[in-house]
């Protein structure tokens, strides 16, 4: 069991640009974290916000001619951006490992899933394949895969969505990795498989003390649970706080804007699901000023101009926020809303 | 009243088989839709949830003619139509329409928007002047949030909630009384979502239209309808108002569905974690 309270996973200042035939895509533009052993970070956002890419960055999947990375990814004081290729390969699936979205386009559609648990295993630890089997049981048995000493002569095909989810989070933890990233794990699945799931990866991050960021587009996913969410705007965090404080104290525009887009089962019957007008921006034209200006109820003048930092608010106990307005009235501001969204 | 559209002991089974050639072995049918009786009153709005093959898409298009069910029978006002066919059915079409999950796959990608919404009118033989066509495509345009000028454009101009709302205006464009909308906002962003959702809701208002909505997230249904149906392996397992059923859910799997659901903490205006 890993100590609490150290940080597995610093990332400082992450930028990361692609060159496209439209122009320069900063789909990810100075964003900071970092997540200690045995905690949830929860990454919120919708498409297009930048969430994935600075995953898929810290992984070292997003390198390439056309792209343009800077800041630093530390693993264990280790920077990910400028180990060589092979260094990656080492601590990929073994001290850092992912699990995607679409568990389907995750596995070989032509081998036996525990071939492929296997073989994860043999990538960085040298045993035998009778004993790299014996870890595949083990393991699909530790991610509570049904009836999994048949399956693990089973393809992909033949198992169901949920099914799949596991084998891929089995593939995963197979090195027992320090830190884990999900990306979406649940948002193919059923909402009765994603509870499942859901309580599958905190009882692993617990016995494993790993140190896990979730990706999600899902406040609802995040609230069940991230120690911490952070959401994510155009390419940067304009939030950062405890869970529970910025489900129920948020202070960001575009945060409250999120919440009250929500259909809620706690909501009264008949209340209006309040939108946020527009939609995401450009990220090769950037909006001048606070990227949230031109969908944001209550800009000012002075918002197309200035660029907000991610600052420390009066809330205090880590609570970031990146936006203009005085937090007085901010504080004001969701008072009234958010009791206009739930009561 | 009669309802506006009745389904009576809906079975839908598919043949299913394993291998090719010589080494195709038939397994035991697979039953889609086992049994489901269901009436869809003028001007409700009726939630079908449901889990991935729950039999919830496919009920809905033995409703709208879409499919022909292996038995039970279908009515319109009444009327049996379980296998009517030809101008009858066509007919039958202007009444009924289906909004789609996908909008970028029910858009042809090489054809403006205009073009597409021009269609229901040139399959139906209906505004067969130019001009007039085009003033009606511009009007559903701007019923759906949309502006005259997206009839120029191609789907892949669009975001997906513009290509929704395209998708939307397709359906209405004939006036319909009856939409059907299979999980029409699953595919899109939160804020979008709400958009998306506030469209449909004005919609009904302004133009009186019954509502069914397919969706498995309970909490669009809840927002969007005032009676639900809980479908499980191709059954009905529980029907009533919004209301009676998230309160106080009689099936077992109704309860096991609403506790699935992430809960959120309630908002309040002090942090108090």
């Amino acid at each position: 069991m890993n100590g609490a309270g150290q940080s597995r996973l610093v990332v400082e200042d992450l930028r990361v640009a692609f060159d496209t035939r439209q122009g320069t895509v900063h789909a990810v533009d100075g964003v900071s974290f970092d997540v200690a052993a045995g905690r949830t970070l929860a990454i919120v956002g919708e498409s297009g916000s930048g969430k994935t890419v600075a995953a898929m960055t810290a992984m070292g999947l997003t390198r390439g001619a056309r792209t343009r990375i800077g800041g630093r990814v530390l693993l264990d004081g280790e920077d990910l951006l400028t180990a060589p290729a092979e260094r990656l390969q080492e601590l990929r699936g073994d001290a850092i490992a992912m699990v995607f979205q679409d568990p389907l386009s995750a596995l070989h559609p032509l081998l036996r899933v525990g071939a492929q648990v296997a073989e994860a295993v043999r990538a960085h630890r040298d045993v035998s394949r009778a004993s790299a089997r014996a870890r595949a049981l083990e393991l699909l048995e530790q991610v509570a895969l049904p009836d999994a000493r048949r399956r693990l002569d089973a393809y992909p095909h033949e198992l169901s969505g949920g099914m799949r989810q596991r084998v891929t989070i089995a593939m995963a933890l197979a090195n027992e990795p320090q830190v884990l990233l999900a990306d979406e794990p649940t948002t193919a699945l059923d909402v009765t498989i994603q509870a499942q799931i859901l309580a599958l990866l905190r009882r692993l991050r617990d016995e494993l003390g790993m140190a896990m960021v979730l990706i999600t587009h899902d406040l609802g996913v995040a609230a069940e649970t991230a120690d911490e969410i952070a959401v994510m705007y155009a390419g940067r965090i304009v939030e950062r706080a405890p869970a529970g404080e910025l489900l129920t104290a948020p202070q960001h525009p575009y945060t409250w804007g999120l919440l009250r887009s929500m259909p809620r089962l706690d909501a009264p019957v008949g209340a209006e699901l309040v939108s946020i007008p527009g939609r995401p921006p450009s990220l090769v034209h950037p909006p001048s000023g606070c990227r949230f200006h031109p969908r944001c109820p209550h800009v000012r003048n002075r918002h197309r101009e200035v660029d907000p930092p991610l600052a420390t608010t009066a809330a205090g106990a880590g609570h970031e926020v990146a936006c203009l307005l005085p937090e007085a009235e901010r504080r004001a501001l969701w008072a009234r809303l958010g009791a206009g969204a739930v009561r | 009243m009669t309802p506006v559209v009745e389904v009576e002991q809906i079975v839908m089974r598919y043949p299913a088989a394993r291998g090719v050639g010589l080494r195709r072995r038939h397994l035991a049918d697979v039953v889609a839709v086992d049994g489901v009786s269901l009436a869809v009153e003028e001007g409700e709005s009726l939630g079908i949830v449901g889990e991935t093959g729950s039999g919830k898409s496919t009920l809905a298009r033995i409703m709208l003619n879409l499919l022909e069910p292996t038995s039970g029978v279908v009515r319109y006002r009444g009327e049996e139509v379980t296998h009517v066919r030809g101008a009858q059915l066509q007919a039958l079409r202007r009444e009924r329409q289906l909004v789609f999950q996908d909008p970028s796959g029910s858009l042809n990608p090489r054809r403006t928007v205009g073009a597409s919404l021009s269609d229901p009118f040139a399959i139906h033989g209906l505004l067969p002047d130019r001009a007039e066509r085009g003033r009606r495509v511009a009007e559903l345009l701007e019923q759906v949030g949309l502006e005259p000028g997206h009839a120029s454009r191609y789907p892949h101009e669009l975001s997906g909630g513009m290509r929704q709302r395209v998708g939307i205006a397709r359906a209405i464009a004939l006036g319909p009384r009856l939409l059907i909308a299979d999980e029409p906002v699953s595919a899109l962003d939160v804020s979008i979502q709400a958009q998306i959702l506030t469209l449909l809701r004005e919609l009904r208002r302004e133009l009186g239209l019954t509502l069914v909505l397919i969706a498995h997230d309970l909490a669009v249904v809840r927002h969007m309808c005032d009676r639900v149906a809980v479908m499980h392996a191709g059954r009905l397992v529980e029907t009533g108002t919004v209301e009676d059923v998230y309160r106080a859910p009689r099936a077992a799997y109704t309860r096991e569905l609403l506790a699935a659901v992430p809960r959120m903490p309630q908002s309040s205006s002090s942090s108090s974690t």
